[in-house]
């Protein structure tokens, strides 16, 4: 009896540990960035472009960075969206529960989920090749697209599948058709369609090794779809192996700023799946 | 819609054929075996030898693992055991936070922390010198990575196992954590490794955070303190060179098909595996 007890308070201690450990990582992981990068950031850094010798220590700031990542999430999401509702609607509506088809669609998406964005990469420069397409901001974006959609469709077809059949059944018992239900489908997943999309941006904006291959790097902002882009990332990344210091110092400033980005996002996101679900029937 | 559901599902397909495709130059140059076993990496004197980045790979999935999982598995089985729905809401956003970051995050977290940590602290312990670019400060920037994942598929699993059961141990006389061991672990133990096998598929793929604290070096380490260069940091670091040689670029192709290869053995097993347990 004594020796269970024993066990039971250290199983305990082990846990508290083990919660300990992970809040530390947290706020260790955030502070080491923050307290490394906040002070050297600057209103020139986030909005000017690269001055002439940036690489070397020269002025200017990484607004093409920033203004890049905006372009690739911003088409990525809304493709991915144009995409993977239409999907999850087919998935929940037009097939019967228990199909064969959409075990192995969702089965699909789960794996597609699984593959490393590097793949993703690997594949879209491929295919670029094969069309003859260089890096540029339309392969960034179609590869990030490619990223983002089993995240879409797989956050937004767990909220979907719950949706009771009584209510589409009141819903065709007023005459509408299958496709009109999409209305229905729609409002009962708006929260799901939120938190999905914030979820998605936060992968887009941190994906490195999809966009290396595919968008390439540059100093400007892309002005057409076909020039290649910077990415903030990517311009961490690069600016870290720079021998300057000062260039380095950039590279932790723009890392607080995708922190930033990022750490907005996580926490809209609770927040939405916390307050925004008034419409929904349980 | 039904054109974009099952183009979707083509993806994987034309994902696998597209990499074999550009690696089967490199196939019909040298043997399977070859590339996998030689362990020179010359690209200009034709010499392919994916050894030292298989054993890089190894090395840093296998620490991350063992780092994560018994951290995860034990704040997992806190969260649904355990602890008061205050506490979890506490919680929870930590896990977004952590689970939300973004790969180069981690590995600027890696060089600012853990790599000086390394070869300050860590390798004179031992007695050894190292610039702190490690299998060991690799294996921690993964492990921490890793951890949100592992811990939602924990609690999704353990979550699954009925209140009946937990109960029936106590009536036993049994204690909370008598009735854990005893009787959600037991009973959780396929969904558990398909757990570990998912999050091994992902911890192989990682890319930037990887390149920038393992070191580069394509040497197989021998120990926790030597550098190491995992497949994804040899392909994201080469692609630049690589055009200027067909056979070299299909190199790098073949080890795109490598990962690929794994991680969609190692997703469908785990996905059958945790689908078959929701489902009952």
């Amino acid at each position: 009896m004594k020796r269970s007890i024993i066990e039971e308070y250290l199983a305990r201690l082990f846990m508290y540990a083990a919660v300990a450990m992970v809040i530390y990582f947290v706020a260790s992981v955030v502070l080491s960035v923050f307290m490394r990068g906040f002070p050297l950031l600057s209103w020139e850094m986030v909005s000017s472009l690269p001055g002439g010798g940036f690489y070397m220590g020269g002025g200017g700031g990484f607004l093409n960075a920033i203004v890049g990542s905006l372009y690739i999430v911003g088409g990525a999401t809304v493709l991915g969206l144009a995409i993977s509702i239409p999907v999850v609607f087919f998935l929940n509506v037009y097939l019967k529960p228990g199909s064969r088809f959409a075990f192995i669609a969702r089965l699909a998406y789960d794996v597609l989920f699984g593959i490393p964005s590097i793949v993703y990469g690997a594949f879209g420069f491929t295919l670029m090749i094969y069309f003859g397409v260089r890096a540029s901001l339309l392969g960034g974006t179609i590869v990030v697209t490619l990223l983002i959609i089993p995240i879409f469709i797989r956050s937004m077809d767990e909220v979907a599948k719950t949706i009771p059949t009584e209510l589409m059944e009141a819903a065709y018992s007023l005459g509408s058709t299958r496709w009109e239900t999409i209305a229905v489908i729609v409002r009962q997943i708006a929260p799901a369609i939120a938190t999905a999309t914030l979820l998605s941006i936060g992968r887009a904006i941190g994906d490195a090794a999809g966009v290396m291959f595919t968008a390439g790097f540059s100093d400007r902002i892309p002005t057409s779809l076909t020039q290649q882009t910077a990415t903030l990332p990517l311009s961490v990344y690069f600016q870290l192996q720079s021998p300057s210091l000062e260039v380095q110092d950039r590279a932790y400033a723009a890392a607080v700023v995708l922190t930033l980005i990022v750490l907005v996002l996580s926490i809209s996101g609770r927040i939405i799946m916390n307050h925004f679900s008034r419409n929904k029937i349980q | 819609m039904f054109i974009l559901t099952i183009s979707s599902l083509l993806l994987v397909v034309a994902m696998g054929i597209g990499l074999y495709m550009k690696a089967s130059p490199i196939l019909h140059e040298h043997s399977l075996w070859d590339l996998l076993s030689a362990s020179e990496w010359k690209p200009m004197k034709n010499q392919f030898g994916f050894f030292p980045f298989l054993m890089g790979t190894l090395w840093v999935s296998g620490l991350a693992l063992i780092i994560s999982i018994p951290i995860s598995m034990l704040m997992a089985i806190y969260l649904t055991e355990y602890s008061h729905s205050v506490v979890r809401r506490f919680v929870y956003p930590f896990l977004d936070i952590l689970a939300g970051l973004p790969s180069v995050i981690y590995g600027v977290w890696g060089m600012l922390l853990i790599v000086p940590w390394v070869s300050n602290v860590a390798a004179p312990w031992v007695g050894r010198n190292t610039t702190g670019y490690t299998v060991l400060a690799c294996g921690i920037v993964l492990g921490v990575m890793v951890i949100p994942l592992l811990v939602s598929l924990f609690i999704e699993i353990f979550s699954n196992v009925s209140h009946e059961l937990r109960e029936a141990t106590f009536a036993l006389g049994a204690t909370r954590w008598q009735a854990t061991k005893h009787v959600v672990l037991r009973k959780t133990l396929p969904g558990i490794l398909a757990a570990i096998v998912l999050a091994a598929s992902r911890v192989m793929g990682e890319t930037i955070a990887v390149i920038m604290v393992c070191g580069n070096l394509a040497i197989a380490p021998n120990s926790l303190l030597d550098a190491c260069y995992p497949i994804p940091a040899l392909i994201a670091n080469n692609y630049g060179e690589m055009l200027s040689m067909p056979l070299y670029e299909s190199a790098l192709m073949f080890a795109a098909f490598i990962l690929f290869f794994v991680v969609l053995v190692f997703n469908l097993f785990s996905r059958l595996v945790l689908k078959k347990i929701e489902a009952q």
